[in-house]
């Protein structure tokens, strides 16, 4: 696999960087790194500047903020906040738009992530498994703690061997059903992601090596789409995971009868 | 998947241990190769054609009922999405048999 990764010049600079400075606070913690190895590797750079990029970008939209006159770039990203807010809203309910910090923020590192894979000279961060690995893990514990926040630890844990409305006794079958499908949601969710994006840059490294010239535009074309859909999904299943974390029975309840007085 | 990948990283050395055996190995990594093609191949038809018959019922539901086109958009790409991680599951074991190359070869 390793052949097909070429060195790409900015994580070249930023190993000749901070490489050093790094390999020199690692040595204590006991990885040695031979002189001239790459310390950081390109996923980790490739993320940091997409960090690094959106708090340029966000910093330069908010000197020109405006309410009366607002820019285009403001307006697309109060859109793309408004479209995150409402998705929030229909799965998790009025409570929904206070988690739209980190449903937000996931969704644009994996756009950003996606589509960077597209770009000469960078690559996609996360068509590497410990990216999308780092990002399911987040989510997962984000919506454990919140789904303790909000109905408190012995409730939620109750909620896990006994289901609202089922007898007691299902118990000692409910709760390996459920830690499993619980470790499952990370496993799905991180290879999900990684099977996506890695399988479809090896299509267009595969196709680049036959025919180098036209060829991998439509698959590139391809990788647009995928991409965001993708970072869809990952948002989309984040919200659900968040709005079945934290709802507690009334609002089920009071869900149930709102979808049925829609229809 | 720890345990694929670890599969992947130690078997090698078993290989190497088991170095009399090369001719078995051989066929072992033939093998591998046809069955990785194959898995991707029944994986992907079954997919498609599940994939297939959700899209056909959401279009025809969308049909005798456009008010509610956005709920079954978002249901159906919902559904979609995890019919599509179960290829893309296949689709990673066949990469770690042809790239990582857990038998050899």
């Amino acid at each position: 696999m390793d052949k097909l990764e070429h060195e790409l010049w900015i994580v070249q600079a930023v190993n000749a960087l901070f490489g050093p400075a790094i390999a020199a606070a690692l040595r204590p913690l006991g990885r040695v790194f031979p002189p001239g190895a790459e310390v950081i590797p390109n996923y980790l750079v490739m993320a940091a500047l997409i960090v690094v990029a959106w708090t340029v970008l966000c910093l330069i939209v908010r000197r020109s903020l405006s309410v009366e006159h607002p820019g285009r770039l403001q307006i697309l990203i109060e859109d793309g906040i408004g479209a995150v807010q409402g998705m929030l809203h229909d799965y998790v309910g009025h409570k929904g738009p206070r988690y739209l910090a980190i449903v937000a923020t996931m969704f644009v590192f994996i756009l950003s992530g996606n589509l960077m894979g597209l770009i000469p000279g960078l690559m996609a961060p996360t068509s590497n498994i410990n990216t999308t690995l780092g990002c399911a893990l987040t989510v997962a514990v984000y919506y454990h703690i919140q789904g303790v926040k909000e109905q408190g630890l012995g409730a939620y844990l109750k909620h896990f061997a006994a289901p609202p409305g089922a007898p007691l006794f299902i118990a000692p079958i409910m709760l390996p059903i459920e830690i499993i499908s619980h470790l499952s949601r990370i496993l799905s969710l991180s290879l999900r992601l990684f099977g996506n994006i890695f399988g479809e840059e090896l299509v267009i490294v595969i196709l680049f090596s036959i025919i180098p010239f036209l060829v991998p535009l439509p698959m590139m074309f391809l990788g647009i789409i995928t991409g965001t859909l993708q970072a869809f999904i990952f948002v989309l299943l984040t919200t659900i995971y968040l709005g079945g974390a934290v709802a507690t029975e009334h609002e089920h309840h009071e869900h149930s009868e709102m979808v049925a007085g829609e229809v | 998947m720890f345990m694929v990948l670890g599969v992947g990283m130690f078997a090698p050395a078993y290989a190497q241990e088991a170095a009399g055996a090369a001719a078995a190995s051989s066929e072992l990594v033939k093998w591998s190769i046809i069955t990785a093609g194959f898995a991707l191949a029944v994986t992907a038809s079954f997919g498609a054609m599940s994939q297939a018959k959700g899209l056909s019922v959401a279009v025809e539901g969308i049909a005798r009922n456009p008010s509610a086109a956005g709920e079954i958009r978002g249901n159906l790409i919902l559904g979609l999405v995890l019919i599509e991680s179960l290829v893309i599951y296949v689709l990673l074991i066949s990469l770690i048999l042809f790239f990582v190359k857990p038998f050899g070869g």
